[in-house]
């Protein structure tokens, strides 16, 4: 290594500081899509649980119908349908991007902002067809 | 050469086109399902029971649950290799994440099964 690369290495200024760090929409974009995953992964246990219920027998399909006059169960069907919601629209504008569209700052940021814009309005849809 | 024992693919360019191509399975599959609770209002035991009692709909929900264990198994990965820096801990994790996904297949095939 060179003595000039070693001094432009040792004066790079280091900023870890979280708590100052202010997150472009697209680097909101991409960690709302990671924890939706996450949720995602636990949110198809509960569902296929919903699932062997309502198919095991007549009874206990009515038995699932009747989980959803808990406010608890229709909040939790809520969240998933958003997460789901979340991480699907997030997932198509990441093939828009694999087209090479969407990948310059000003169309990064834009398309980001539609996503979350996109979602609210699914996420209230959603809202109303539960309760 | 950088090579994982954890990744699913046998390369990076091949995990890039499995997470995608289960993508596509998942969205097809997610937005059919909640399609179709939503146009079949009210929902019946016997409009339900007979949708999975078709051999399409039982492959179709077997091979989301498939998709679901190859993308959940890139997606965890690329998660924990970029926070969970102790690798006997990110280890633990992955084995934890896989056999969940693991277990929902097995799961769905016993239900379609029984259908």
């Amino acid at each position: 290594m060179e003595l000039s690369e070693q001094n432009v290495k040792k004066q790079r200024p280091v900023h870890l500081d979280l708590q100052t760090i202010r997150m472009p929409a697209p680097a909101i974009a991409s960690i709302l899509h990671r924890i939706s995953g996450v949720i995602m992964l636990f949110a198809v246990g509960i569902l296929i649980w919903l699932l062997n219920s309502s198919l095991a027998s007549a009874e206990s399909f009515a038995g699932v119908q009747a989980l959803f006059d808990s406010f608890v169960v229709k909040f939790i069907v809520w969240g998933i349908l958003t997460a789901l919601g979340y991480h699907l629209l997030g997932g198509i504008r990441h093939l828009v991007m694999d087209s090479g569209r969407w990948e310059e700052l000003a169309s990064g940021t834009a398309s980001a902002k539609g996503l979350f814009v996109l979602t609210v309005a699914f996420s209230i849809v959603a809202g109303i067809w539960v309760w | 050469m950088v090579t994982n024992a954890a990744s699913f693919g046998r390369s990076g360019v091949h995990d890039y086109i499995l997470i995608r191509a289960s993508a596509v399975i998942l969205a097809c599959y997610s937005i059919f399902l909640v399609g179709f609770i939503a146009l079949s209002s009210p929902l019946t035991f016997d409009v339900w029971h007979g949708l999975f009692s078709t051999l399409p709909m039982k492959v179709f929900t077997l091979l989301a649950l498939f998709a679901l264990l190859i993308h959940a198994w890139i997606g965890v990965w690329q998660v924990l290799t970029d926070y969970i820096k102790c690798t006997a801990l990110r280890g633990v994790l992955q084995f934890i994440f896989v056999i969940t996904a693991f277990s929902y297949l097995a799961a769905g095939i016993v239900i379609v099964w029984g259908v």
